[in-house]
């Protein structure tokens, strides 16, 4: 199980349900997430997005389905399984009163990366982020944006070949919410790695991308974008996903 | 991949002292509250509560003297209590996350948090010895090298201590009932601030709840050390103390059990 077998999906979600008590958070939800694509996990506040990503990131242990990162069962094989993965959480995680570097090299340690290996990786991933000038900042001087910037960098310091983030642009404006999608698909791009992007704000989907539709704690849809539109027999993907979650869904809450 | 530990620990380490030396309110508040007791709190009893000669001592202390053990124990019982509240704040922050999703064993990040909790803590015991010393409270030199292990032991015990009780508390707010519920009853019913032949004469089952203090085991463990004697008991019950702690903070955080995603779940 430990060895991927060639062209394993970077993330494989198969049969898998969870509940807290009486609610039930997921219902048998089954989806892949491709390498080198960019796949957007559409749902509304309360579809279950961040409790799937706290059973991704084995926060919490799933007890039914499974859970694969480029083969490597999670429930199985943590160490494994979390070493492939970089994450950005919704909240902000940073400590905001030591600096970007600080910061950077805590996560790098807690990866069990030497220094000396750390170093330019770090640099490397501020350069590419944009940053490098910030580094030795604290990070409570920073903007919002640039905060998730260093998050993403952090997140792939480890050199990750998954990587999720729940929600990264909440609380931003639009220029750097344009900003960070940009990012990220970059990343996919350029890395080949796979890419989790939850999210409520249909605007960041565009053509091309890979998209699971995820209402009330079920996968509706899974696919390229314009699969699931012709599937929904819509014009855009804002039509497929209000015709799949009722006419309510339409207009999401909340956005920046 | 030992080097791995290694740089995972060095890391956590690194990063509590930075907090630490960030928040230097927190270091003098953390002296202030043991010299407090020293100087008043001592002075004031020194002419009610004699001590009599009883081992380690071997001949009459004044009170301060008998009290500085405790008061070292004490830093460290504040100490693993708010190591505890600043898991409960990084859970509620967020970045307690950070530190979970690391490949590394579970169980070995715990363990790294608690030490670098214990090395703060075992700091903040020297720099109060040094006051202490300076008021007059003169163990013998060698002293304040053994006591360094049983510092060391003394504070892995109370932050286990902490840790357990960070996997229990759901909020911040809690935090309260925990001085009223632990750091409070521990401390008073200890050795710290009184002899336990004192205690029995008062009530004997008391003095057996205070034997059985984990608390009472640390106290005597440092307060015998400090002498350059070794209390074998003291050190087994907080060995023992230490292994149960731990263990049920481990499994306090074993996402398969299911707490932290209790302490997650919504509403």
């Amino acid at each position: 199980m430990s060895d991927a077998p060639d062209g394993a999906p970077a993330l494989a979600v198969a049969g898998l349900s969870h509940a807290f008590g009486k609610i039930k958070a997921l219902d048998e939800v089954s989806f892949t997430v491709p390498a080198g694509r960019f796949t957007a996990l559409l749902g509304q506040n309360g579809a279950g997005k961040t409790t799937l990503f706290s059973l991704i990131t084995r926060l919490y242990s799933n007890r039914t389905g499974a859970i694969r990162i480029y083969g490597v069962d999670v429930r199985q094989n943590p160490s494994a399984a979390l070493a492939q993965m970089g994450v950005v959480f919704q909240q902000r995680t940073l400590d905001l009163d030591l600096s970007v570097l600080q910061n950077l090299h805590y996560h790098a340690a807690l990866h069990g990366i030497a220094p000396s290996v750390a170093r330019p990786r770090i640099e490397q991933e501020l350069t590419r982020a944009g940053l490098i000038d910030k580094a030795k900042q604290k990070v409570r001087t920073l903007s919002g944006g640039q905060i998730r910037r260093v998050e993403i960098a952090r997140a792939l310091i480890h050199r990750p070949r998954l990587l999720l983030l729940d929600e990264p642009t909440v609380g931003l404006d639009i220029g750097s919410r344009q900003d960070i999608v940009d990012h990220a698909r970059q990343l996919c791009r350029e890395q080949g790695i796979g890419l989790l992007w939850a999210t409520h704000l249909i605007d960041e989907i565009t053509a091309g991308d890979q998209v699971v539709i995820l209402h009330r704690g079920r996968v509706l849809a899974d696919g390229p974008v314009e699969d699931v539109v012709r599937q929904a027999g819509a014009d855009n993907i804002r039509d497929a996903f209000t015709r799949m979650t009722g006419p309510a869904a339409g207009s999401p809450r909340g956005s920046a | 991949m030992i080097a791995a530990y290694v740089h995972c620990l060095r890391g956590i380490i690194v990063r509590e002292g930075l907090r630490f030396v960030h928040q230097r309110e927190r270091f003098i508040s953390a002296l202030v509250r043991p010299l407090v007791w020293l100087f008043i709190f001592a002075a004031g009893f020194r002419a009610v509560l004699g001590v009599s000669i009883m081992p380690p001592y071997d001949t009459y202390v004044l009170y301060e003297v008998y009290i500085v053990p405790g008061l070292v124990a004490m830093i460290q019982l504040f100490n693993g209590m708010q190591s505890s509240l600043s898991i409960v704040y990084d859970r509620e922050m967020g970045s307690m996350k950070t530190l979970l999703i690391s490949p590394l064993p579970r169980w070995y990040l715990l363990v790294c948090k608690l030490l670098a909790g214990v090395t703060v803590s075992v700091l903040q015991a020297y720099v109060f010895l040094a006051i202490a010393w300076l008021w007059g409270v003169e163990p013998p030199p060698l002293g304040y090298l053994a006591v360094l292990p049983a510092l060391i032991l003394s504070g892995l015990m109370l932050g286990a201590l902490g840790l357990l009780l960070s996997s229990f508390i759901k909020q911040l707010e809690n935090f309260a009932g925990v001085m009223n519920f632990v750091i409070f009853p521990m401390f008073f019913a200890s050795s710290a601030l009184y002899p336990l032949w004192r205690v029995r004469e008062a009530s004997p089952w008391l003095a057996d709840i205070c034997a059985l203090n984990p608390f009472t085991q640390a106290v005597e463990l440092i307060r015998f050390a400090l002498y350059c004697q070794f209390d074998l008991t003291a050190c087994l019950g907080l060995a023992g103390y230490l292994v149960l702690f731990l263990a049920c903070a481990i499994v306090g955080y074993d996402p398969a059990r299911g707490l932290m995603e209790r302490r997650g779940a919504p509403g």
